[in-house]
């Protein structure tokens, strides 16, 4: 296992290498830039702005320049917050993002897998099709119903929490639902047919023969093997709940790195653009990795190679 | 009607719910108002609060609670009143301005404010290097533009002079009556060198002095916290001069970037101030609460640009056929809804006392004439153009409306073009477009802000049109002392600008806001300022 986990580590070098080096001459080859305004600032200060920044020099050099401070871990200063580096952008509003995904896939989790087990071992009831029912609509419900729905109903019309902003813990409760509750039903969906598939499998007849009781059946043979689809849609799922929490953000107007991911692009703060890009690949890449790893410990069918 | 009876019962039944469990919260606004401490929103994220390097409206609102230059603004009408100069002396030619410094003006680190601040801080503002975005405010000084440009090594020959702690005397380059309201802007303000230079060279942008454990300020606020996408703090500075009559305690200044969320924190209590409302809720607001919905006129004016470079737009006719076809006063009651004024001239009305020329009137059956003049009777023979409108607001509708309008007037053709605004503005640049969306604010109250963008030689006329008449009169007007005389010249000049419609006016803008009744002191004004040192809160 520890040869698999290096060789995937290694792998990730060329991987973000081919994402830095496509992301930094894509960005460039957009038209407009960072000083790029309605008002148009002269020629003269455009020049000396270039030159503070170095974007007076070549565009092979400035590449090469800026492998130089990456292999450093210096992302380089942000163009549209002048006094900000972008590590500390990233410092300052990752730990926001990485709060509200994992307070969201807790959420996330306790919903979706009890729904799912219990539409599961009440197959064909009114439980599972209050399950189910539950759990579609939560696919449909876009978050920018649900989010201005809860704000309406708990901020304003209860006033038991702030409309927006990430104040207090208090805050932390309608976009870790409302991003939550999207996922939940995904994850409901997916727990109640892979464990269906296992519920009928023989091991479980067996350790029912052996006298195992229900709640040992259920929670201890057959989550494990009901869980596969649930860990390989987690993967990609942690991904979108990391970089796509950019309508949560908005939303409830959270100072996450979601938004700075999107807004650098129009902002064509270059530097940022490169930072969130880097930072969001090697998360996913590092994530499907976890993944597999799992996957391999929960399902005996699978190996390390 | 049954949706909205479900989401009611709901949420009385969760009502009665907060009722019965007793479970009140005193809002941020409830609190403010018995601590006076303000909420307002920005609009934007705030990039940076250096004065001379900030640009944005989100960043001039913070900037103008931080610092105080030589004169400030009365609340009420934007008319300069004394600042850090307790008075000013102006020469009979109008070149020589000697301002007198309160002995009482302090840095928020309790040392004096002096002339030889202000001296360093034009000093660092017109340094080549620095590409301050506003440096060419100060051109007006004698030589400033020479140095800015790095065609004259020594500041001593620049206009600016302080042969006393207390006393600065700024030269000019030509009479400006309107010298005095240019001071208010942040580019004029100075900043403490000194604090600067501890992290670096002053006259570089990105040094971290403008953060809250470094800042060094002069105006009647202090930064207290600045966290990046979420608030910034500002707090009653206790070495301001006028310290006694500042009845705030403290500012949060809240960025937001989807207008829906700040209307939202407004109802939850999270705010006295937005700073803007969505379209679809102000008939809403209208009819339920008018009593905190503020519409006023906006110094902006939307316009489409002309290039009249281009085959068939070169031809003055066309152009003023194009223009005369829309219905504005349709366009502002039926599409934008927020009170805006139908623009028939480039500078928005109640500008410094300006009398606005007439300009072309609306006329469907005018324009067709014109363009039948033009050699294209009914439209034909007349290729259809594009319009380059940016992805935002509610650019599309406005041009859909406009569209509707030629094609039904006139029988023209016009294909929207929709793209991402720094897109747009690098095709207004090389001038690679046909008919294209701007909007234009002024940065003081005077009409030589609107008209001198348009001269021949300007980075921001992007139109290819040129009028040596044109130059010559705001040249001219530049140089003249005598108000009444200088918007006659002006006026002169804008009605060539829009005789000649190298820009199609459409509207000209207003703020559109929620602003709680407890606010006290907030006067709607053409330029959005509000110098916080007079607002305080009663509830």
């Amino acid at each position: 296992m520890f040869r698999f986990v290096l060789r995937r580590l290694l792998e990730m070098i060329p991987v973000l290498w081919v994402i830095v080096t496509a992301t930094f001459f894509m960005i460039r080859f957009v038209p407009g830039g960072p000083f790029t305004a309605e008002k148009a600032v002269t020629p003269e200060v455009l020049r000396n702005l270039e030159a503070h920044y170095g974007l007076d020099r070549p565009l092979s050099r400035q590449y090469l320049d800026y492998l130089g401070n990456l292999l450093h871990g210096n992302l380089g200063p942000s163009f549209k917050y002048a006094n900000r580096t972008v590590n500390e952008i990233i410092a300052d509003k990752l730990p926001v993002s990485l709060e509200l995904g994992l307070l969201s896939l807790a959420v996330a989790l306790s919903l979706g897998l009890t729904l799912g087990i219990l539409a599961a071992i009440r197959r064909n009831t009114g439980i599972d099709y209050l399950c189910s029912s539950v759990s579609m609509t939560g696919i449909c419900v876009p978050t920018f119903v649900l989010g201005p729905l809860l704000v309406l109903v708990f901020a304003i019309h209860l006033g038991w929490v702030n409309a927006s902003g990430w104040y207090g813990p208090a805050d932390r409760v309608l976009p870790c639902l409302t991003l939550g509750c999207v996922y939940a039903a995904y994850i409901a969906r997916l727990t109640r047919g892979g464990m269906l598939e296992v519920l009928g499998q023989d091991f479980i007849r067996t350790a029912r023969a052996k006298g195992a009781s229900e709640t040992r059946v259920v929670l201890r043979h057959a989550l494990r093997g009901g869980l596969l689809p649930v860990v390989s849609f987690l993967g990609p799922a942690i991904a979108g709940i990391l970089t796509g929490s950019f309508v949560i953000e908005t939303i409830f107007q959270i100072p996450g790195l979601g938004r700075e991911f999107v807004n650098s692009a129009f902002n064509r703060d270059y530097t940022l653009v490169l930072g969130t890009v880097i930072l969001y690949a090697a998360l996913i890449v590092v994530l499907n990795l976890v993944v597999d790893v799992v996957q391999v410990w929960l399902n005996p069918k699978l190996k390390f190679e | 009607m049954r949706r909205p009876s479900v989401l009611r019962l709901l949420s009385s039944a969760l009502s009665l719910l907060a009722l019965t469990g007793c479970w009140s919260r005193e809002s941020p606004v409830q609190a403010g108002n018995r601590t006076q401490i303000l909420h307002r929103s920005l609009g934007a994220d705030v990039a940076e609060l250096d004065p001379h390097v900030a640009t944005g409206l989100p960043e001039l609102n913070v900037v103008s609670t931080l610092f105080e230059g030589l004169v400030a603004e009365d609340p009420q009408d934007l008319h300069p009143v004394p600042g850090v100069a307790e008075r000013w002396d102006i020469s009979a030619d109008g070149l020589t301005y000697t301002f007198l410094l309160r002995t009482n003006a302090r840095w928020s680190n309790g040392e004096p404010v002096t002339a030889r601040d202000f001296l360093a801080s034009f000093r660092r503002v017109l340094t080549p290097s620095f590409g301050a975005d506003y440096a060419d405010m100060l051109h007006v000084v004698q030589g400033a533009e020479a140095y800015h440009r790095g065609q004259m090594a020594d500041f001593a020959q620049v206009g600016f002079a302080a042969p006393e702690d207390r006393t600065l005397i700024i030269t000019l380059e030509h009479p400006m009556p309107h010298f005095l309201s240019l001071l208010s802007h942040p580019v004029w303000f100075p900043v403490h060198l000194p604090t600067l230079e501890k992290s670096g060279p002053s006259a570089q942008r990105g040094g971290s002095w403008t953060r809250p454990e470094s800042f060094v300020g002069n105006g009647p606020f202090n930064l207290r916290e600045w966290r990046p996408g979420k608030t910034i703090v500002v707090e009653k500075s206790p070495h301001y001069w006028d310290a006694a009559h500042v009845r705030l305690q403290a500012i949060y200044f809240h960025p937001a970037d989807s207008v829906e969320a700040e209307e939202r924190a407004f109802r939850a209590g999270q705010l006295h101030i937005t700073e803007a409302l969505p379209v679809s809720k102000v008939d809403t607001y209208r009819r339920d609460q008018p009593g905190v919905l503020r519409i006023s006129p906006f110094l902006d004016t939307y316009f489409y640009r002309l290039n009249v470079t281009r085959p068939f737009l070169n031809d003055r006719l066309v152009r003023r056929a194009l223009s005369r076809a829309i219905d504005r006063t349709a366009l502002v009651e039926k599409v934008t809804r927020g009170g805006q004024q139908p623009a028939h001239s480039f500078t928005p009305p109640n500008t410094a006392g300006y009398e606005l020329p007439a300009g072309l009137a609306d006329d469907s059956a005018a324009a067709r004439e014109l363009l039948a003049a033009a050699g294209y009777p009914g439209g034909r023979g007349l290729p259809a153009f594009d319009l380059l409108i940016n992805s935002s607001g509610n650019h599309r509708v406005i041009a859909e409306a406009v569209q509707e309008m030629w094609r039904r007037e006139l029988g023209v053709t016009a294909r929207l073009v929709n793209m991402e605004q720094k897109t747009l503005l690098s095709l207004r640049r090389t001038r690679d477009y046909q008919i294209l969306r701007s909007d234009w604010a002024g940065d003081y109250l005077d009409p030589a802000a609107f008209l001198g963008i348009f001269t021949s030689g300007s980075g921001n006329n992007h139109t290819g049109w040129a009028s040596a008449d044109y130059d010559a009169l705001i040249y001219e007007a530049a140089r003249t002392p005598d108000t009444a005389a200088r918007h006659a010249l002006l006026r002169r000049a804008e009605t060539i600008l829009l005789a000649e419609v190298p820009i199609i006016p459409v509207f000209h803008y207003t703020t559109v806001r929620l602003v709680h009744p407890a606010v006290r002191g907030w006067h709607d004004n053409p330029l959005d300022h509000h110098p916080y040192k007079q607002v305080w809160l009663e509830p």
